[in-house]
């Protein structure tokens, strides 16, 4: 089919170009599942200690969280693997295949590099198909990895069920290649592709949670709850992954047909005119800054806001079902015993940062975004210092930060305080909230330095949020060191509202952000600019 | 006057490669100074260093008076860049972003802009990543050209633009310059700078090759001539300074080396000159000569233009 002429070419050289991005999604993800399954039998030996777990997690509530509780009765290594594991990693394997097909579809149309591969002698559907191959190769080799090195990674990890979990969290790699594949022919920015592909991710986790929590009907409904009701290691239905081959199926077939009909370059959405002068904003640095982050900043604002919302609602009954629960307990003995409401209160305030935390470092590391595509240069060559072009970003993730931290308080607060009747709650959460702005801070900071100094390697930045939030989720459950905590900003914030409050570690955490953000101004200011 | 810019002996590396080879440059207030070289021959480079946005290793850089890395925000407030391949903000209209960029310099003339707007026929409400080529470049142009300013600084301003807005602006360019503004304008397109430059510089290498007005270059270089002549041709050949001689009858065609014209021209009278045909070298030649070993070598990529 002269349509799909060059697929082939297209193959080579989207694995070419990723040659390493492809290896470490995979990897990071398998690595994360068998470290983490790995470790259940030093953290629950005895049948006796999974029981218990098990108790904790039978509630609506926790559903929102792992999975609908298949196997809780009897909770073998595996039940646990697929009832805590999963819902988890089948988020991460979603991102992986948005971000991977939007990476080579849309965003080489909107580079205008499409054009020049398409003039070749490349079929109409090659790149879509080129990319299906691809990232479908991905995460079909993810769950051959999982299928095969989950029974050897804990003994008592059936070779039928760790085929059903691999085959699961492809399925659901699968539906969001296709989902992401159909969204990438809607809009001309990738940037868009990318954030309406994110928000159907997260409408359908939330589905598969609320489903989990009454009855499970509208779990069906979603992709994440297909993966779920694989029932893995408990009693598995195959016929359950039927449905996410035949969504993924369809998806991309659709995908395909609107790709043979719209123009290269355009999207189904046609682009509106705009202002023919610019508002009054759009004078300084600062007014660019806030107009280019403030679509990002409200998305990250509004989630806060509903994650507060739905956190304050269920503390009251979240807080019981963790208080006698070993995992739990001992993390909650890091805190300090105290009501238990306010127990998971301060877990989730403690989440929240660092959630919000990757607004800060991808707020901050704007910065280099415009710096490589080549639109710092236009305004450094006019009278704008390095100081104020840098400033007017990290405003942005200085004062995002503290916006999100404010919305996830006001909105933990306001359903704390109308579920406890007390109006008081609202001022004592939004402060304890606000208590973490400087491990925010922090993370601004080193994103500012790795820009300042090492301008390639500004990435790096994520990589180091990952592995503290790696430390702060997962390290009770490994009985990490003591070191590894002491390395995390978010770790030294007293864990308000249970915690006494004490002003030293926030005042030294702003004084390292101080510093860090010192150094990389110094080192922007001292270094070259340009579009590499 | 002190000149508006003056760069000597600049030396600029980017690892083992050596952008920068001791160039020097000098424009004088209120010139329109022409800055020639094939690709990868240093001009962009040249100017981010001008601009602040690379230092430079070695040599003497002054603009306007002072040190572009060290004074980079007060120089900018005196000047404006455009760029020839530049990358917009995608999601801020073409009317937002020459707003923004000529807020940025201050004082900005409303009047001007729209006439600008108006002039170069852009349509400043469409998203910047809806523009063509040529389009961005309009807009880059206009934010450039709109502010009041001592000094332009053009790096292949016109990269994409179709012969009516080459036009347009290059007669703003003549108005920039009847106002006593000193423009730097590198260009590929040899028939703008002619038209519009008072000098050029010539660079090579990382090197500056050539420097000077246009009439001062044309001696440097032959001109065309053709003539008709009574007698046969003969004894062109042996001339000094007379070369590509061709022979058609009666006809003969041949350059000439501006000191030997005088005596080609004797030659031609005494032959009975019944037509003649001469033309002064054009830029274009003046460029190829230069860089003629490199074409010998090179067939492949053929002179600009």
């Amino acid at each position: 089919m002269t349509t799909l002429a060059g697929t082939g070419g297209l193959v080579r050289f989207i694995l070419r170009r990723d040659r390493v991005r492809l290896p470490v999604w995979v990897l990071s993800i398998s690595v994360s599942v068998l470290g983490s399954v790995a470790s259940f039998a030093s953290t629950y030996p005895t049948a006796a200690d999974r029981q218990a777990r098990a108790r904790v997690l039978d509630s609506p509530v926790a559903s929102l969280f792992v999975g609908p509780g298949y196997g809780l009765d009897d909770y073998t290594y595996g039940a646990m693997t697929a009832q805590e594991m999963l819902p988890i990693t089948a988020l991460a394997v979603a991102l992986m295949s948005i971000f991977l097909v939007v990476r080579h579809t849309r965003a080489e149309e909107e580079s205008g590099r499409a054009d020049v591969v398409r003039a070749t002698a490349v079929g109409r559907h090659a790149a879509a198909v080129a990319t299906l191959a691809v990232v479908g190769g991905a995460n079909l080799l993810l769950g051959v990895l999982l299928a095969v090195a989950l029974p050897l990674s804990l003994e008592g990890l059936s070779p039928g069920g760790s085929v059903a979990f691999a085959a699961a969290l492809t399925g659901v790699g699968l539906v969001f290649t296709g989902v992401a594949l159909v969204v990438a022919q809607l809009s001309r920015a990738a940037r868009a592709a990318l954030g309406a592909a994110s928000i159907l991710m997260a409408a359908a986790y939330l589905l598969r949670a609320v489903g989990d929590m009454g009855g499970g009907a509208l779990s069906w409904l979603s992709p994440f709850g297909w993966a779920t009701e694989t029932r893995a290691y408990v009693h598995e239905r195959w016929c359950a992954l039927a449905l996410p081959g035949l969504a993924a199926a369809m998806l991309s077939v659709a995908a395909v047909a609107i790709g043979g009909r719209r123009d290269v370059g355009a999207g189904v959405l046609a682009d509106r005119p705009g202002p023919a002068t610019g508002p009054p904003l759009l004078g300084s640095p600062w007014g660019l800054a806030l107009r280019l982050q403030r679509a990002a900043l409200a998305w990250w604002t509004v989630s806060l806001l509903g994650l507060g919302l739905v956190y304050g609602g269920i503390a009251e009954e979240a807080g019981e079902l963790y208080e006698d629960v070993s995992a739990i307990a001992e993390y909650l003995e890091r805190i300090g015993a105290a009501d238990a409401a306010d127990q998971y209160l301060a877990l989730t305030f403690f989440v929240s940062a660092l959630i919000g935390a990757g607004y800060s470092v991808q707020s901050a590391l704007r910065l280099r975004g415009e710096e490589s595509a080549g639109r710092a240069e236009p305004l450094l060559a006019a009278p704008v210092s390095r100081w104020r072009l840098a400033g007017s970003h990290l405003a942005m993730s200085l004062g995002g930060g503290v916006v999100l931290l404010l919305a996830f308080g006001l909105g933990a607060g306001t359903t704390r305080a109308l579920s406890a009747g007390q109006v008081s709650e609202l001022p004592r959460l939004l402060g304890a909230a606000l208590a973490y702005a400087p491990a925010l801070w922090v993370f601004t900071a080193l994103a500012t330095a790795l820009f300042g100094l090492l301008p390639r390697a500004s990435g790096a930045a994520w990589a180091a949020l990952a592995a503290l939030a790696f430390v702060g989720f997962l390290g009770p459950l490994l009985r990490l060191p003591d070191w590894a905590y002491d390395l995390s900003p978010v770790e030294h914030i007293p864990r308000l509202p249970v915690a006494e409050f004490t002003p030293v570690p926030l005042v030294l955490l702003t004084l390292v952000a101080a510093g860090l953000l010192a150094v990389g101004l110094a080192g922007f200011r001292r270094r070259e600019v340009g579009a590499t | 006057m002190a000149s508006a810019i003056s760069v000597s002996g600049l030396h600029k590396s980017f690892g083992r490669t050596h952008a920068l080879d001791g160039l020097d440059l000098e424009v004088s207030p209120g010139e329109v100074h022409g800055f020639l070289g094939p690709n990868g021959s240093g001009k962009s480079t040249t100017i981010r260093v001008l601009l602040g946005l690379l230092r430079a290793d070695a040599g003497g850089v002054r603009l306007l008076g002072g040190d572009p890395w060290r004074d980079a925000v007060g120089l900018h407030r005196r000047l404006s860049y455009v760029p020839g391949d530049v990358s917009l903000w995608p999601n801020l209209t073409g009317g937002e972003t020459i707003d923004l960029l000529a807020r940025l310099r201050g004082r900005v003339d409303r009047g001007r802009r729209d006439e600008l707007v108006e002039r170069f026929r852009l349509d400043p409400t469409k998203k910047a990543r809806t523009y063509s080529k040529g389009n961005r470049q309009k807009v880059i142009l206009v934010a450039g050209l709109a502010s009041d300013v001592e000094l332009l600084v053009l790096d292949e301003p016109t990269a994409g633009l179709d012969p009516l807005m080459e036009a347009v602006f290059q007669q703003c360019i003549r108005e920039l310059r009847a106002e006593g503004r000193t423009v730097l304008l590198s260009s590929h397109i040899l028939a703008e700078v002619e038209a519009l430059c008072d000098r050029v510089t010539i660079i090579r290498l990382g090197r500056t090759v050539e420097t000077g007005t246009l009439a001062g270059l044309r001696h440097l270089t032959r001109t065309s001539v053709a003539a008709e002549t009574s007698a046969a041709p003969t004894g062109m050949r042996e001339l000094p300074g007379v070369h590509k001689v061709r022979v058609d009858d009666r006809r003969v065609e041949f350059d000439v080396d501006t000191e030997h014209l005088d005596a080609a021209l004797r030659r031609l009278a005494e032959l009975g000159v019944r037509s003649l045909r001469s033309r002064p070298p054009t830029l274009e030649e003046l460029f190829l000569r230069h860089y003629g070993d490199e074409l010998a070598g090179d067939q492949g990529e053929p002179g600009p233009l």
